[in-house]
């Protein structure tokens, strides 16, 4: 069992997170931080395998993964 | 549950950076944070940054900072090591303070074998005054003040800085990495590794260039630009080590 978290504020909805996960975990979601982006959210979290990608492409250090 | 990708602690936790979204400036600075972190040097870290979209993380992280005058940076950075040995001095410099404007500092530092690191940030164009075409900018590349795109009979070809340098005797470590991939990212923290590791062992001059992205001036989305760099950029800035002694 593996997770990511995501801090909704830091992100930028670049989308490099969403692109690079092999296992389809993370979207862009349809709520906006405070600085109007719509943060990138996981949907599908069961599939994660902790390989961070997505913590790794992140240019705003915005995502932890615990395992 | 253990923590296996943590957020580094040069930046600061409640800080958001300043850069655009898709902005591969913040990439870097994370991972510089990350080596520095696993090497224990965050103490004795003393960043030297250049002037333009660079700078923009001077009160974003958590490690002592010093603005040079433009493309200064390696000429301030020459004083801080020589006055104070025992610091880690590098500059991080985008192309126009690198490879533009501080051009004779750049050249004379690496010419001397100055016991310092660069991280050399290349996205092809200046940022943050407002998307001008830089000595990187690739040939037909648009930029404000080449509208049709940069055309060689008038504006000369794309300079190719890590093999410049390779052309003098002292340099020691020169590499060109990019982060479009995150088998890319950790290729360019490895790169970010040893040339702190060269200057600790006193071998000199080391730098590293990373081709990165600018989604804003670029007029592409982030993910867009991914392709632009893997089609455009890179078969013109071959990746790879060009010099390790």
């Amino acid at each position: 069992m593996a997770k990511v978290e995501i801090r909704s504020e830091s992100c930028k909805s670049c989308g490099y997170c969403v692109k690079f996960c092999p296992k389809g975990v993370l979207a862009v979601g349809d709520k906006v931080n405070s600085k109007g982006y719509e943060y990138v959210v996981p949907v599908n979290m069961e599939a994660c395998i902790a390989c961070c990608m997505c913590a790794r492409m992140c240019p705003d250090a915005a995502i932890e993964v615990y395992k | 549950m253990e923590k296996v990708y943590a957020r580094t602690k040069t930046i600061q936790d409640d800080k958001v950076s300043g850069f655009c979204p898709g902005c591969m400036h913040s990439t870097v600075i994370k991972l510089i944070g990350e080596v520095l972190e696993e090497m224990n040097l965050v103490e004795k870290a003393a960043c030297v940054l250049g002037i333009g979209c660079c700078g923009l993380h001077m009160d974003y992280i958590a490690y002592d900072n010093i603005t040079a005058p433009h493309g200064r940076a390696c000429a301030v950075a020459t004083g801080m090591k020589r006055s104070n040995p025992d610091s880690l001095v590098f500059t991080y410099q985008g192309d126009g303070d690198f490879a533009s404007i501080g051009l004779a500092e750049s050249i004379s530092a690496a010419n001397r074998g100055e016991n310092i690191t660069v991280i050399f940030i290349n996205n092809g164009i200046y940022g943050m005054t407002g998307g001008q075409m830089a000595p990187t900018t690739l040939i037909g590349m648009k930029a404000s003040t080449a509208p049709k795109g940069r055309i060689a009979e008038e504006h000369g070809y794309p300079m190719h800085m890590c093999e410049i340098l390779n052309q003098l005797t002292a340099p020691a470590y020169l590499e060109r990495t990019s982060c479009n991939t995150p088998q890319n990212v950790m290729k360019t923290k490895k790169a970010i590794q040893k040339a702190f590791q060269n200057q600790l062992d006193g071998k000199g001059f080391s730098m590293v260039e990373i081709v990165t992205s600018c989604p804003t001036n670029w007029g592409l989305e982030p993910l867009d630009a991914l392709t632009y760099i893997e089609e455009k950029m890179l078969p013109e800035f071959p990746l790879g080590v060009v010099r390790d002694r």
